[in-house]
């Protein structure tokens, strides 16, 4: 059940990992469409926290390449609706995330990250 | 028995047979879900907009539930796989993450609208191994620094627990200010043993005196309002009648209802209601 609307958000957080750590890579990843609420006006709130070009990528990674490499000026229902889909009805169910910087790797499995760190990760 | 953080780190007490036990429990349930509107009500998010919020300790998600019905996009987080899994059973709507929040968050900086969290954190209160970094201490520091950097600025998190001492309640207050937040400690019915319930609520930013400490709730001016919670064994307290002497709890409406629940669990040969039924039996015989 990671959502891209999640991972938008998620870097690295092991020891001395502080520059580069974000966005995470998806590694052999099972995609699961899951029908969610359409709320335009939490989208339209939610989209400056959004970096977008992470999102672009990682949307890319799933194969799903709807969304333009710049978010465009004008929110119309047609471009939010392209945006909800990505952001919250595709599922990462099965695979792993890898940190850019510090090759960390979160496995994910049943939808659900283990973001557990050792001992000698914990900052 | 004593406490359940004094038992067992929480990934191993809330293992598959504790996860679900927890979960079915009705009482609870209702424990948990009074909480949360409480926890909610201490977030006073603006009104009729989504939010997007953090569950700290998210456990099977009962309390995801209430964010869901209430509209509001969320991730939860839990240490214990066994309770994520009844959650993944439950088909909540949130993101779910196996995460020790002593180990700190990854998200980005204001992230989250938000963060709530019931009845977790004083199971960051005992070290599980000498390793310097799981005494208390470091893994509060951890958990709030990281905390107040996922938050937007304004925003407030509501955490919920249950302390054993005053020092308890010092340490996590100093802390959590050490690591930038605002607000403090809201005590409800402080005078009950039972209904006494300890918030954290924490602000980040808010430029000054905008924010203000909300009130704990006291048991008087609440019994009979919609808004008491806790309460209900007070208000259960038996009534006494004029001579002092205690009514009797199975009186009439006692046995109605008693007989409405059987028959809508679908138990034959409940006997039908009439003008006798509960009818007190004349004192000669």
């Amino acid at each position: 059940m990671v959502r891209l609307i999640t991972h938008n958000l998620l870097a690295c957080h092991a020891k001395g990992c502080t520059s580069n750590n974000f966005p995470l890579q998806f590694k052999d990843v099972q995609v699961e469409l899951r029908e969610a609420e359409f709320n335009p006006d939490f989208l339209r709130g939610f989209i400056p926290r959004l970096e977008w070009g992470a999102l672009v990528d990682a949307a890319r990674q799933l194969g799903d390449t709807s969304l333009p490499a710049e978010p465009p000026e004008m929110l119309d229902v047609e471009f939010l609706q392209k945006l909800h889909h990505v952001l919250l009805e595709v599922h990462v169910e099965e695979g792993a995330m890898i940190c850019p910087n510090c090759n960390h790797v979160y496995p994910i499995s049943n939808g659900i990250p283990n973001m557990l760190l050792a001992e000698h990760e914990i900052g | 028995m004593s406490r359940p953080e004094l038992q067992a780190p929480p990934e191993i007490y809330y293992g598959d047979i504790e996860a679900k036990k927890y979960t079915n429990n009705s009482r609870i349930q209702q424990i948990q879900a009074d909480m949360t509107y409480r926890a909610l009500e201490l977030l006073n998010l603006p009104s009729d907009q989504s939010a997007f919020l953090l569950d700290v300790g998210c456990g099977s998600g009962l309390s995801g539930e209430i964010l869901d019905e209430q509209g509001h996009v969320w991730v939860g987080v839990d240490v214990a796989p066994s309770m994520l899994e009844v959650a993944l059973d439950r088909e909540v709507e949130g993101d779910l993450f196996l995460q020790d929040i002593g180990q700190g968050f990854g998200f980005r900086p204001g992230s989250f609208d938000g963060a709530i969290s019931v009845s977790v954190i004083q199971w960051l209160l005992n070290a599980e191994t000498s390793h310097p970094t799981s005494s208390p201490p470091h893994r509060l520091t951890r958990f709030f620094t990281t905390l107040h950097a996922a938050l937007r600025n304004p925003s407030r998190a509501v955490l919920q627990f249950y302390p054993t001492s005053d020092d308890q309640i010092q340490l996590i207050t100093s802390i959590a200010q050490k690591a930038g937040f605002g607000g403090g400690v809201v005590v409800d019915y402080p005078n009950s043993n039972k209904a006494r319930k300890v918030f954290l609520c924490l602000f980040v930013g808010g430029g000054g005196s905008t924010q203000q400490i909300p009130k704990g709730l006291e048991a008087e001016e609440d019994v009979g309002q919609v808004h008491a919670r806790f309460e209900a064994s007070r208000q259960r307290q038996r009534k006494r009648d004029k001579n002092g002497k205690r009514k009797s709890i199975k009186d009439k409406d006692w046995i109605l209802r008693k007989k409405e629940l059987y028959r809508r669990r679908g138990k034959e040969d409940v006997p039908r209601d009439s003008k006798y039924t509960g009818r007190k039996r004349k004192t000669v015989f």
